[in-house]
């Protein structure tokens, strides 16, 4: 198969990803209980997001607690709690 | 300064920092990609086309190993599936906006494009959210296609162990703070956390979108437990 097919077809099928919800809003109603599910989804996507990234070195997947990357987030995370 | 073009300035100014943390990451998407054999004008079509770093990578790295493209479209598919959460997350946002405005938006949401602008989005009301947004997301656009084309014209000078720029977690860490805004959300965060450190060995970014689903649930269910 031709990379440009392949290209193409991986970046129609991320466009439809992306825009999906943002084209349906405003043209159907959405049910209460996704709204309500919907308020969650930063603050779970973001912990997610970062947590491995924190809890584990870079290119290791053993958690490590001498990790100078944990104690940034912590004191991080300190100081943006204090500073909100 | 009409308000559109003062909030474009504003997203572009908060998006700055994360600049150096995204730059490497491009010129490591170009490099290697040029590595594996693919011409500069495959390599800028993928960022242009596909602009999605991770998912990119993998592309690139199942093309060299020669995999069938089933396959390849498939992998890229699963690594860009948290793609429709930032979607229906902020959608709200721009329900009334033009279909065309609505198709730039989507082009242009990635992780950082979602994660600021959904966090200014809730703090408080804006005049002109697609202009903020605009200013995130076409920054990170710019500096995507600029790094790409850096990493295709550098290509091996680039040392392929740099690793990712830590400032990025930090930034999503300063953004998660304020998303905590009670004890559902901080539940549904803490869940997130956990599920997506138990699952970082999943292949395909799975481990986050399965913690990100977990912690929705978890913030749903907790919120309906509090009277």
């Amino acid at each position: 198969m031709n990379v440009w097919v392949i290209i193409a077809l991986i970046g129609l099928i991320t466009f439809l990803l992306r825009f999906s919800f943002i084209w349906l809003f405003g043209r159907v109603e959405v049910p209460d209980g996704l709204k309500r599910a919907l308020r969650f989804v930063p603050a779970a996507v973001l912990s997610a997001l970062i947590a491995p990234a924190f809890f584990f070195p870079p290119g290791t997947l053993a958690p490590a607690w001498g990790n100078g990357r944990l104690w940034a987030g912590i004191l991080a995370a300190a100081v943006a709690w204090k500073t909100r | 300064m009409s308000a559109f073009r003062t909030l474009f300035w504003q997203g572009v100014r908060d998006v700055s920092p994360l600049i150096l943390g995204i730059l490497p990451f491009a010129l490591i998407s170009g490099a290697v990609s040029i590595a594996a054999g693919l011409s500069g004008l495959e390599t800028m079509g993928m960022a242009l086309i596909i602009f999605a770093g991770a998912s990119q990578l993998a592309t690139v790295q199942l093309l060299e190993a020669g995999a069938a493209w089933p396959v390849v479209v498939l992998t890229a598919a699963v690594i860009n599936l948290r793609m429709l959460m930032y979607s229906a997350s902020i959608a709200s946002h721009f329900q009334n906006l033009s279909l065309r405005w609505k198709g730039l938006i989507g082009y242009l949401l990635t992780d950082q494009a979602y994660a600021l602008p959904i966090v200014r989005f809730q703090k408080g009301e804006l005049k002109a959210k697609h202009a903020y947004y605009l200013g995130v997301a076409l920054t990170l656009w710019l500096v995507w296609q600029i790094g790409s084309l850096g990493g295709i014209l550098l290509g091996a000078q680039i040392p392929p162990d740099w690793s990712l720029d830590f400032s990025i977690p930090l930034m999503f860490l300063a953004l998660l703070v304020p998303a905590l805004t009670d004890r559902p959300a901080t539940a549904a965060a803490v869940a997130a956390g956990c599920v997506s450190i138990l699952a970082a060995g999943l292949p395909f970014n799975l481990g986050l979108v399965l913690g990100a689903l977990v912690g929705i649930l978890i913030g749903v269910w907790v919120e309906g437990k509090t009277p």
